[in-house]
């Protein structure tokens, strides 16, 4: 039974992406080192982050061998965590908006209608 | 395991269905101790998740500028300022254990005693070096940087708190790892999978499929230093 249940693939597959994984981390880390800022740098951090989660997961931990009842029951409930970032970050913006508005300290605006002695 | 039925991509959604609806077995063709594995790898995503949603959470709320991560953790050496070098230097680590434990799994398919183990150990002890560097770091923020979890001298509070509740946690799932890493591997090393010696806590056999579950986890833990290296210290 576990001759059936194990899985052999050639150790060429692992040594490759081993090596992509440093290439990727050496990546993430040149984005901070070359000091890239704005929507480069945040491009480049997700797809260097994407591209090594998706290798880990596809190869390491064998995703892509699964049967896709396992891949769908592991994978699927994820997509919660879209919908939890989404409202998170539409709600924090709007808290970010009330403080900035109420609890900044008030501008200095000279006062137009004071008594004069 | 004569109702495995071949996964060919065409057939996939099909398998997918006959796999649900089946008797006993969903998964097919995955020891019992995997997909429980995965399973509570999925709930700790959700930990995970939520700890780097109230992260991003704070930082989108606060009014207060935050700390620049490239700066706090740099380091000075020989009068050379290289920013993230110690993080970085932490992931190369836990990138090169990932590695040895898929390799130990694959050696674990073989039933390859001796290359198994070894590989193991590797693994341990790249995680233990992993787990020290982080020891190192939390001193050097909590001793000369002054960050505490109310409050730091850089910026907006909640980066104390936001860092040491995230990598603190992080940090604890590497050092569970490597005592679990030890554990399989002495049980390795001594034939326990070989000779199908039960475990101290369960009358189930041993067997290498163990192997692969620990591998699991490992990379698991990786993955998760994958996410909070691109959001919390180059974000």
């Amino acid at each position: 039974m576990s001759e059936v249940e194990g899985q052999q693939h050639p150790i060429s597959v692992y040594f490759w992406v081993w090596g992509l994984l440093f290439v990727f981390s050496a990546g993430s880390y040149a984005v901070d080192y070359m000091a890239l800022q704005g929507n480069l740098r945040w491009t480049l951090i997700l797809v260097f982050m994407f591209l090594k989660s998706g290798f880990i997961i596809a190869i390491f931990m064998h995703m892509v061998w699964e049967r896709l009842a396992m891949v769908a029951a592991i994978l699927v409930p994820m997509g919660c965590l879209l919908v939890f970032i989404g409202l998170m970050a539409l709600e924090g913006d709007y808290t970010n908006l009330t403080r900035d508005t109420f609890f900044s300290p008030a501008p200095f605006v000279p006062v137009e209608h004071a008594v004069q002695h | 395991m004569s109702e495995v039925v071949e996964n060919e991509k065409t057939g996939a959604l099909a398998g997918m269905a006959a796999d649900w609806s089946s008797d006993q077995r969903a998964f097919k063709g995955v020891p019992w101790h995997k997909a429980m594995m995965w399973v509570f790898l999925l709930s700790d995503t959700f930990i995970f998740a939520c700890f780097l949603i109230s992260y991003m959470k704070v930082r989108i709320t606060t009014t207060v500028p935050w700390p620049s991560s490239s700066e706090v953790f740099a380091l000075t050496i020989n009068g050379h300022h290289i920013p993230l070098l110690l993080i970085a230097i932490m992931t190369f680590i836990l990138i090169t254990s990932s590695g040895t434990m898929a390799m130990a799994v694959r050696f674990g398919y073989q039933k390859n005693k001796k290359m198994t183990g070894l590989l193991l150990v590797f693994t341990a002890l790249l995680g233990a070096s992993f787990v020290g560097m982080q020891a190192f770091e939390w001193s050097k923020l909590i001793f000369e940087e002054g960050v505490r979890p109310w409050g730091n001298p850089m910026g907006a509070e909640q980066f104390g708190a936001v860092f040491f509740m995230v990598t603190g946690f992080h940090g604890f799932h590497v050092s569970v790892g490597v005592i679990f890493l030890i554990i399989t591997a002495v049980k390795v090393l001594r034939g326990s999978y070989d000779n199908e010696t039960p475990g101290f806590m369960t009358g189930r056999k041993g067997n290498y499929e163990i192997v692969e579950s620990m591998g699991l986890y490992w990379h698991f833990v990786d993955l998760v230093w994958v996410f909070i290296f691109a959001f919390f210290y180059l974000w």
